[in-house]
Formats: structure tokens, sequence, C-alpha cells
């Protein structure tokens, strides 16, 4: 879709800021560019839509050199966003969303139409908001309308330029989600720039690690924590990049599936049978089918002696559900202090156990500085 | 009190020399203006830094000048190209000129401090040159610009009371007959006339520069 | 660099004019002005303008800053508006009411000088305190500085380049408005500039045109120079 062929950018005053870059963005993906400031992230996505002419090399868009495009339908072409916001404080959100379809010649209605619909894509109210002014918007909700904006005529590339740069963590935590989100939905190829690690390993698709003009590796992200490519990498996404990796992956991937489990009416002394056999401290109960229902302790159940697992059992218990990252699970376990936490699905299900041990492992696992090994990672 | 008796039997003089006044003001500010806006539209051009700075420190030098100064001088210059050296003509050149430095100034400097982020934006989302200008800068600088109007427009009337030196009509005329007869009654209806219609004019610009601010830069 | 050549050249002219038609001598239709005569004129215009301006700093300066102290902030709405409103009525009005009132003279010239050269003066020196960043003096109240402290230390020195610029604004006005006074008595350029035109005489009048619009730059350029030497370095642009 987007493709980069050796590019490089030598400014007028000489500074070499790109040095001859490769690589490809697939259709449909959203890769990051990351790296420390000044080492030419701006230069490159600038690059794509012309708005800084390149000085070797090629950017191809769907297999056509993008120099042999017009430059102002080139852009119209391409959502652009920028840190700055940049949205014009003479037009209402109406009107700024509106920006490239009334270049574009859309009719007043289909332009009302897209505005109303980015702006309930946004999560933003049309009727409250479409006759505002920037200056009666919040902080997040103009960096919004900026997103709703570049969004404008339905490009199918986008470009931003740490787009969630001028807020404060929170707010720029809920968007990131919130523009995931809707990735899922539109699909857009993105060029997304950002010098944040947790942002580009929470948005990207892929990550290009850029120094001083050049691209040190391009990878996956979980690839990136596990098998940093040099010292520079590992540098950069930084020491606790195993815990950085723990937020890539779910709980489904580390779980232990189908636990030995046992009914609330079975007798306690066949319960006291199975952990003496199984070697185990405690199992999980459930009930009608598979819903999960609590915990029961060897220790409780010896001090009964007899009776049924309803009596002795904990009922209050933690669980997570699929889909959860292992960093949260991680979190829940040590606040809880509990070793081990049923995974269950969204109507209750259980689908599996994590333990502790098996998240120390996985942990070592990740550390092998060797690189190389790491456990499969689904997006 | 006599000033009230000559108000009283000349409200039609005093209503034809206020027109002239006004007159005179309207046809050299309407110049102003164009010139005014048309060049610093273009000093504010890319590359145009060193343009940009002489003209604008000749448009300064130019409002240092004494008005009775710059008449003296316009009037061999005028006749020496042919032209009617005294009158209105030389009036309103004078003021013309003396109307650049505001709107000049104001147009150059608003144009040059639109927010680079905007001009980026807009350049990002495939718009040309000419709709960035037009539909960026200028609105942005449409309040600035008739800032420098309204400045413009009240040192004119001003001046345009000097240009009776030169010839012009105005309210200038009485002010100039009753200083030179000692008529303190003409002196004093120029006088109290000609402030009162600057206070006028400045205060219906002011709601102009208001009315023309776009909704969303108002506070 | 640009802007030297161009005040040099317009300088020359100025002046090269001056002495060209001095150094005419006696015409049959005219008699222009010696080098004592426009000396002379120069030297009155420049004393009227710097008596009233004078007098504008010594009272205006002070003026306002005395109604940016606190407890004096309510004359500040009635004197700094009038100063505003004084500035939109024009000079000649001005010059011309002073005529009935003082009568006509060398004292009623400067006196009408002094009340017009006021008013820019007055707004700059209360705006130039008053619109300083009220978190610099929080910070400096924060730090302890005592009351005049804080006034000689931070509010003088951040408002000196605007107070500066009314100053200079004032001046020039001054010396446009100066040729104007010779209406209710004044002496100086203006005086020639007069006299050529009631003569309706051309050469007259540029001979008094001339110098006066050169004094008028000259004593521009040096007060802006003035002014950016009173600028503190780290208020300076770029
Ligand atoms: N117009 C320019 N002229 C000369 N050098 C430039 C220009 N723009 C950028 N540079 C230089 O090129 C290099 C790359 O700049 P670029 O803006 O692409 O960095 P960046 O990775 O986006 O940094 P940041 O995270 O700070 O935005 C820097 O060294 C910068 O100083
Ligand atoms: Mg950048």
């Amino acid at each position: 879709m987007i493709k980069l062929e050796n590019v490089k950018k030598v400014y007028p005053d000489g500074t070499e800021a790109v040095k001859g870059i490769t690589f490809e963005i697939n259709e449909g993906e959203l890769c990051v560019l990351l790296g420390p400031s000044g080492c030419g992230k701006t230069t490159t996505m600038k690059m794509i839509n012309r708005l800084i002419p390149i000085t070797e090399g090629h950017i191809y868009i769907d297999g056509t050199d993008n120099r042999e495009m017009d430059e102002n339908e080139l852009r119209r072409e391409m959502g652009y966003a920028i840190q700055e916001i940049g949205l014009f404080p003479h037009m209402t959100v109406r009107e700024n969303i509106a920006t490239v379809p009334t270049l574009k010649n859309w009719s007043d209605d289909e332009k009302e139409e897209r505005a109303r619909n980015l702006l309930n894509l946004m999560g933003m109210d049309p009727d409250e908001f479409i006759d505002k002014y920037p200056t009666e918007l919040s902080g997040g909700q103009r960096q919004r309308v900026g997103v709703a904006r570049s969004l404008g005529a339905d490009p199918p590339i986008m470009l931003m330029d740490e787009p969630f740069g001028a807020i404060d963590p929170i707010t720029r935590d809920r968007l990131q989600d919130e523009f995931l989100k809707i990735q899922n939905e539109i699909q857009k190829t993105i060029v997304f720039v950002t010098h944040d690690i947790n942002e580009a390993i929470k948005m990207g698709d892929k990550v290009a690690l850029l120094k001083e003009g050049e691209l040190i590796q391009y990878s996956q992200p979980a690839e990136l924590l596990a098998a940093p490519k040099n010292r520079f990498v590992r540098d950069f996404v930084g020491s606790d990049r195993t815990l950085k990796s723990l937020r890539l992956m779910k709980v489904d991937e580390a779980m232990k599936e189908s636990p030995r489990v046992v009914k609330e009416d079975q007798d306690l002394e066949s319960v006291g049978q199975i952990m003496r056999e199984e070697g185990v401290n405690y199992l999980i109960v459930v009930e009608n089918g598979n819903k999960l229902k609590g915990w029961i302790n060897r220790e409780d159940v010896e001090e009964a002696g007899q009776g049924r697992v309803a009596d002795a059992m904990v009922r209050d218990t933690e669980a997570a559900e699929t889909g959860t990252s292992l960093a949260n699970a991680l979190t829940v376990m040590l606040e809880r202090d509990v070793a081990n936490l049923p995974v269950v699905d969204g109507d209750n299900n259980l689908k599996g156990l994590l333990t502790f041990n098996d998240l120390q492992s996985l942990i070592g696992e990740t550390y092998t500085e060797s690189g190389g090994k790491h456990p499969e990672v689904s997006k | 009190m006599e000033v009230w008796q000559y108000i009283n039997s000349h409200w039609v003089t005093i209503g034809s020399w206020t027109m002239d006044h006004l007159w005179l003001i309207l046809v050299s500010n309407s110049f102003a203006v164009f010139i005014g806006v048309s060049l610093g539209i273009f000093i504010s051009g890319k590359g145009r830094e060193e343009v940009a700075d002489t003209v604008l420190y000749l448009a300064g030098i130019m409002m240092t000048i004494p008005s009775l100064a710059l008449f003296g001088l316009l009037m061999p210059l005028l006749s020496a190209l042919n032209l009617p050296s005294l009158g209105f003509l030389p009036a309103v050149i004078a003021l013309i000129l003396y109307g650049q430095l505001p709107i000049l100034r104001n147009t150059y400097t608003a144009i040059r401090e639109v927010d680079p982020a905007m001009i980026e934006a807009g350049r990002g989302m495939g718009m040309t040159s000419r709709q960035i200008l037009l539909k960026i800068k200028l609105p942005l600088a449409v309040p600035v610009i008739m800032a420098g109007l309204r400045n413009a427009v009240v040192i004119n009337i001003g001046i345009a009371t000097i240009a009776v030196f030169i010839g012009a009509r105005g309210l200038g005329v009485p002010i100039f007959r009753g200083l030179r007869t000692s008529r303190t009654d003409m002196i004093i209806t120029g006088a109290v006339f000609v402030s009162v219609l600057a206070l006028l004019v400045d205060g219906l610009l002011a709601l102009a520069e208001r009315k023309f601010t776009p909704e969303g830069l108002k506070k | 660099m640009r802007r030297r050549i161009v005040l040099v050249i317009l300088l020359s002219i100025f002046i090269g004019v001056t002495i060209w038609i001095t150094e005419m001598g006696s015409l049959k239709y005219m008699e222009p002005k010696t080098y004592t005569d426009i000396g002379r004129q120069a030297w009155n215009h420049l004393k009227m303008v710097g008596i009233a301006e004078l007098l504008a700093i010594g009272v205006g300066v002070p003026l306002g800053i005395f109604v940016t102290r606190p407890g004096m902030k309510k004359f500040a709405t009635p004197i700094v508006g009038t100063a505003n409103v004084g500035q939109t009525i024009p000079s000649l009005a001005v010059i011309a009411i002073m005529a009935p009132i003082l009568g006509y003279g060398f004292n009623s010239a400067i006196i009408a000088l002094f009340v017009y050269s006021l008013l820019p003066v007055l707004r700059n020196s209360y705006a130039g305190i008053n619109d300083i960043d009220p978190a610099i003096i929080e910070s400096a109240k924060g730090m302890g500085m005592s009351r005049t402290q804080i006034a000689l230390r931070i509010e003088l020195p951040l408002a000196r380049p605007v107070i500066m610029a009314g100053i200079r604004t004032s001046t020039v006005i001054c010396v446009g408005t100066a040729t104007l006074a010779v209406l209710v008595g004044g002496e100086g350029l203006g005086k020639i500039i007069l006299t050529g035109l009631y003569t309706q005489i051309p050469l007259l009048i540029v001979q008094g045109a001339a110098p006066t619009a050169a004094l008028a730059v000259i004593l521009d350029t040096l007060l802006g120079g003035f002014e950016a030497a009173m600028t503190p370095r780290g208020l300076k642009k770029g």
C-alpha cells in the first residue's frame, strides 16, 4: 500500500534527516514511526504526502510514485492530523471537519451527514458540538475533532503526527483505546508518529524504530520487545520491556486449559481424595455446566471433615476475563495476594486457570537475551 | 451664545463641510485599504522578508513626517507632474500615504502571525496556497486589518482638517478662517464638529470591527 | 542595513533640497530664507517641542504610574479614558481651541502642545505597568519583595520600554503639531511653511517643509535608538 524505497532527505542546510530507509506498510495496518526526538519521524511522514520534498529514493502509494501525482490531490486522499491539532478557529466544528469534503466540492447535505457521522464515531454528540467553535472545546475534544477532520473525506490512508501528544495522560489513554476501536471498524492504512514507546506498543501493528535518520528495526511490537536487534533498541524500549510485553499478551495464551473442577454438591471426602491424589491444595468449583462458583481449599476440606463442597468453599472469588492482558492479570494477583486466577469468558464460563508459576516461567522466557524465542503473540 | 447662533445660521454650510470631510476620508481610505491590504499580502509572502522590512520602515518614516510638511513637499512634486497641486487631489494623496502604515502593518503582521500549525494542517489536507490565503489567513486577519483601518481613519480625519491649508474643503475650513479672522465662534464650531466626527466614526468602526470578527475568534 | 540606506537617502533629499533652495539667493518673485532664518526657526521648533515634551513626561509618567497603584485604580478609568478619547481628537482642533481660551502667544502654543503630547505618555505609562503579567508580581511578592522593591526592580524595568515608546510617539506627534502651533503664536519651521502657503510661493513652502521632515525623521531615529538601548535584553524580540 505504502512503500518507501531507499528514501533520503537532506535539508537545504545540509542536515541529513533521513538516510535512505526502505520499508512497506500493508493495507489496513497501523504502522508506528518511533524514535527519539530529531530522528526523522516527522520528516519521513511528511515525505509521504510531499509536504517535504524527497531528496532521493521513491515512495509508492498503491504502486504509483507519489511524485507523479498532483500534490494537492495526493494530500486530499490522505488524512492528516498533527500534534498541534491546527483546528481553524474561525470555523465551526462542522466546517472544520468538512474541510477536505469542501475542497472536493461535496454537497452541503453530504458534508453535514459526514460531519455528524464522524462526531458520533468520535463519541461526541453531534447536536451538542457541531456548531461550536474550537475555543469552546476542551483539549481532548479538540483532539477528537482534529482526528475527525483528518477522516473527513474518508481517505484510505491516514498520517498522524503525535495526534494525542497535546493532552493529559489519562485522556490520551482513553483516546488511544477509542481510536483502536475505531480503527478496528474502519481499517485504514495509518502512519502514526510518536516518541512514546508505550503508545507505540499499544497502537502499532508494526513499529518502525528510527535513529538518526536510519531504520533500526521494523517489526511487530511484541518482537521489538522480545527480540531487540541491538543495544540501542534494548535501551530505547527500556529495562521494563518484560512488563511491557505482558501488556501485549492475553491471559488466554498463558492459562492452563480445562483445569480440574468439582461441583457444589460433591461430598468433601471424595474432594479430599482428589486433592491428595493430584497433590494440589485447591480446586475450582463450578456449577450449571461450567459456570465459575468459587474455590475450595485443602485446609478447609480437612477441617470440615465431612459434608458438601458448598459448606466449605470460598464463594467470593477473583477471575480474569478472556482477552485481559497478562499485565492486568498480574496486577490483580498481586493486589489480592492470590497465586491463581481462574479465567472465564463473558458469561462466567470457566475457560482456564492462570497460575503465578506459569507467569514466572513466561517472564523467564521473554528474558532470553539471545532473542528469537518468544511466545507466539496474536493481536 | 455666539457659537449657537453661528451653528444655527450656518447649519447648511456646516453640513456641507462635514460631507466634504467625510467624502475626502471615504475616497482616500478606500484607496488606502486597497493598496495597504494588497501590499501587505504581497510583502508577507515567502522570501520577501527584506522587502517587507524596507516597505514597513518607509511607511513608518512616512508617519513621522508632519502633515503640513508633507503637503508642502507634495505641492511642487504635483505641479512638476502637471497635476493640480491644490485642493482635493493632493489631500487625497497625502491621506492615502498616512493611511498606509496602520493598514499595511496590521495586514502584514496578522498574516505572518497566523499559527503555523493551521497552515500546516491546511497544506496537509491539500489546500492550494491560494485557498490557504483566502480561507485561512485572510479571514483570521480581518479583525486586525479592521483595527488598522479604524486607526487610519481616525488619523486621517485629523489630517484632513489640516488639508484645508492646501485648499481642500472640510471641517478645517471654519477653523482656518476663524483663526485668520479671530472669529471664536467659527473656531469652536469647527473644532467641536471635527472632534465629534472623529469620536463618532471611531465608535462606529469599533462596532464594525466586532461585527467583522469571525464568530470563533470573539472572546 | 537597508534601513540605513533608506534613511540616508531620505535625509539627503530633505537636506539637499533645503540647501539647494537656500543657495538660490534672491529671486525676482521671492526672497528665500537664509540659513540663519532656518536655523533660528529650527531651534525655536526644537525648543517648543523640548519644553512641551519635558512637561508631558514630568506630568504623564508619574500620573500614569500613580493610577496603577493599589487604591488609586478608581482614577484609572476616567484619566486613561480621557487620554484615549483625547488622542482621537484632531490636533488642529486642540490647537485652535487653545487660541480663544489662552490667547495668542508662545506660551499658549507650548501649553497646547503639552496637552496634546501628554496623552500618549500618560497612556503608555499606565499600560506599561498595568499590562505586566500578574504572575510576575505574584512571584515577586512570594519571594518576599516589598512594594517599593517590586516597583523599582520589577515594574519599572518591565514598563520602561513601553513608556519610552510612548515618549517617542508623543515627540513625533509633537514635532508635527508644533508646525500648527504657529497658528496660535508659536515659533518654528511651521512659520516658514505657512508663510509660503499664505503667499502661494512653493519654494518657500518647501524650504520650511524639507527641514521639518528631516527634523522629525532624525528625532524619531534617535529616540528609536534610545528606546532599544533602554529595553532590557531579555525583552528584546529575536
Ligand atoms: N526545515 C528543516 N531544515 C533543516 N533541518 C531540519 C528541518 N526540519 C527538521 N530538521 C532536522 O532534521 C532532523 C529530523 O527532524 P524531524 O522533525 O523529522 O524529527 P522528529 O523525529 O519528528 O523529532 P520530534 O520527535 O522532536 O518531532 C532533526 O535533526 C531536525 O533538526
Ligand atoms: Mg516530529
